[in-house]
């Protein structure tokens, strides 16, 4: 079996089946829980809290800060004309490129950090409910042992569901 | 927020995209032919020379250059809002940021297509990217046209990123919500988007990464649009003011072409429970800083070039105050400050129709103020003898106007396959506050810590 989940109305029961599903000796890892909204007062939504996108985002800059000084350098020493009486590399104007690049590398950065971490686009079918888009919240157990399924289902009972689905 | 508000909110803002009336049928028939008319106008122009339209020396610069500033201003207040509003919190955005958020991005689009129709050979454009071409000439980097290049692909760029991740979870609402072909077009764009935990994490995470990372980028395009003209020696060009004195209009255009078209998406899609008059009284009191602020750097810069006396400049200053561009000033004086500043200061006046005939005024006042810094400058350099005038030609007022019609019909039909305002960050404004771990709470308390 692929997955065996239930559909919640509230966030509340949502927390109490993963609270439930945890004193069953459920790891973290097999539990999902899926919602229509970010929900940051509950619980259940805080596991991912800590991340890296800002180191990942900072490097970015810094990946985009030295491509910006190359390209900046790189011209005008390899067509050096002086204009405006400039020096032919003229910092204060590369200055503008640099900064524009480092921004750059940093939006860019977060952006493949974010696809790559939430796994996006995938053409794989992940555990998921249409129902879900009304305001349902599904608390899955992915991959689960042949042996507890029926004590899951039990778990899910306890916490006040009424439909169990699985998905083979 | 129980099952039936949340289903309600869904059918409230997925109606318009069901459903399109007659009326928007009619208004893309007469958008799409005004946007035809301006393209023929292009073709036109680049069959028979720039000679068509009225630049000629010593006017290079005139209405293409103008609607390029112009629409690169009014771009700013999309993301300035919704960046802003979304690092410190402000609640109330969540309704208003991607209408905010759409302005900037089609704003953006259009005013960097004005420094293409005003190139003589168009089809060359190409050449403003720094890559060493054929004639083994490299774009000069220290030209404030090729920072122009650089800071609005930046802006673009993130704008449009910005604007994309958000919508994601809405079109898996849509996917599940639609049916037909509809289903499957939102299914491909929603990217197999679940609503994991961690998916939400990483989203609001990347948001507010890049928040932080487009205020600073919004700044700067805008201070460099004003580098393309105060980096030369030209009257009235070169000061040190033009940087904020631009980011500050851009600002002020912005937030007014908001309220218009806040106000236009909630009678024609029937968002009055979503848009609420608080929109327009907090959106009014910005308006009514930058007015005030725009008052001030007019002020500064005026009163700077009156007291030096200088000769050269004096001939702009003139000309503009009194002379024939004057009417075309006291005009935007009007429609700047003195009309919008009694409606948006009188909290009686502050209402929904206040707002939008301030911002009416101050979105025609701003192209005007565009308009000026640009032409007379030219039209009075320096040298008597070279003297002249400009009048705008019909190809480019018909250009001007197809701009115009290609924004509201890009906005209209963005409303029509994307609901307008962010489902589920609408949602999440009916929240309670998040749950904070214990490190949290004692930064919280720190922050509200009185010290002896």
């Amino acid at each position: 079996m692929k997955a065996i989940y239930g559909l919640y109305s509230n966030p509340d029961s949502a927390q109490r089946a993963v609270n439930e599903l945890r004193r069953q000796g459920v790891p973290d890892g097999s539990i999902t829980v899926i919602t229509s909204q970010p929900y940051e007062e509950y619980e259940f939504s805080r596991r991912y809290k800590q991340t890296w996108i800002f180191w990942i985002a900072a490097g970015g800059g810094a990946l985009g800060l030295t491509g910006g000084l190359t390209l900046a350098y790189l011209t005008e020493t390899l067509w050096p004309i002086v204009t405006g009486g400039m020096p032919i590399v003229a910092w204060w104007p590369n200055i503008i490129i640099m900064f524009e690049l480092t921004m750059l590398g940093s939006i860019l950065a977060t952006v493949v950090s974010l696809m790559v971490t939430t796994e996006l686009p995938t053409m794989r079918s992940h555990v998921y409910d249409a129902e879900v888009s009304q305001g349902k919240i599904m608390v899955a157990v992915e991959e689960p042992v042949d042996e507890d399924v029926a004590k899951l289902e039990r778990t899910f009972r306890t916490s006040g569901i009424q439909e169990i689905k699985r998905v083979v | 927020m129980d099952l039936k508000t949340e289903q309600k909110i869904n059918d409230d803002l997925l109606r318009p995209l069901r459903h399109p009336s007659g009326w928007f049928y009619l208004l893309v028939a007469v958008l799409g032919t005004s946007l035809l008319m301006g393209v023929g106008s292009w073709l036109y122009q680049m069959s028979n020379g720039l000679v068509v339209a009225g630049l000629r020396w010593p006017v290079f610069w005139a209405v293409y250059i103008t609607n390029f500033v112009f629409w690169i201003g009014i771009s700013h207040a999309g993301k300035l809002i919704s960046a802003i509003l979304l690092l410190v919190n402000a609640t109330w955005r969540r309704p208003v940021t991607r209408c905010a958020e759409v302005i900037t991005v089609f704003a953006l689009m259009i005013g960097a297509l004005f420094p293409i129709i005003h190139l003589g050979r168009p089809w060359l454009f190409f050449w403003l990217i720094p890559y060493p071409s054929e004639r083994q000439i490299w774009p000069n980097l220290r030209s404030p046209l090729a920072w122009d290049f650089f800071a609005i692909s930046t802006y673009l760029t993130g704008s449009t990123l910005f604007l994309l991740l958000p919508i994601i979870p809405d079109c898996a609402l849509m996917r599940d919500q639609m049916t037909g072909w509809r289903r499957r077009i939102y299914g491909v764009l929603a990217l197999g988007w679940q609503g994991t935990t961690k998916q939400w994490h990483r989203l609001e995470a990347a948001m507010q990464v890049m928040a932080i990372a487009i205020v600073p980028v919004a700044v700067s395009v805008h201070t460099i649009v004003s580098f393309d003209f105060s980096m030369s020696p030209v009257p009235m060009w070169h000061s040190t003011v033009f940087g904020p004195y631009f980011v500050a209009g851009a600002i002020f255009s912005g937030i007014a072409a908001l309220i218009v078209a806040m106000a236009v998406l909630r009678k024609a899609l029937h968002l009055e429970e979503y848009l609420h008059p608080v929109h327009f009284q907090n959106l009014g009191k910005l308006l009514l800083l930058m007015s005030l602020l725009w008052g001030y750097f007019t002020f500064a810069e005026r009163l700077t070039t009156w007291y030096g006396n200088a000769p050269a400049e004096m001939a702009v200053f003139w000309e503009t105050q009194t002379g024939s561009y004057a009417p075309l000033f006291w005009t935007m004086v009007f429609c700047n400050f003195v009309i919008p500043f009694p409606i948006l200061a009188i909290k009686r006046l502050r209402t929904i129709t206040g707002c939008v005939i301030a911002s009416s005024t101050i979105v025609a006042g701003m192209w005007l103020e565009r308009f000026l810094i640009v032409v007379p400058s030219l039209a009075r350099k320096n040298l008597p003898y070279t003297w002249s005038y400009y009048r705008p030609q019909p190809v480019e007022i018909m250009i001007t106007i197809a701009t115009f019609a290609a924004m509201v019909l890009l906005y209209t039909l963005f409303s029509k396959a994307v609901p307008i305002i962010s489902i589920w960050e609408l949602k999440v404004g009916g929240h309670a506050q998040p749950l904070l771990t214990a490190e949290e709470e004692e930064e919280q308390r720190a922050l509200w810590r009185v010290r002896p």
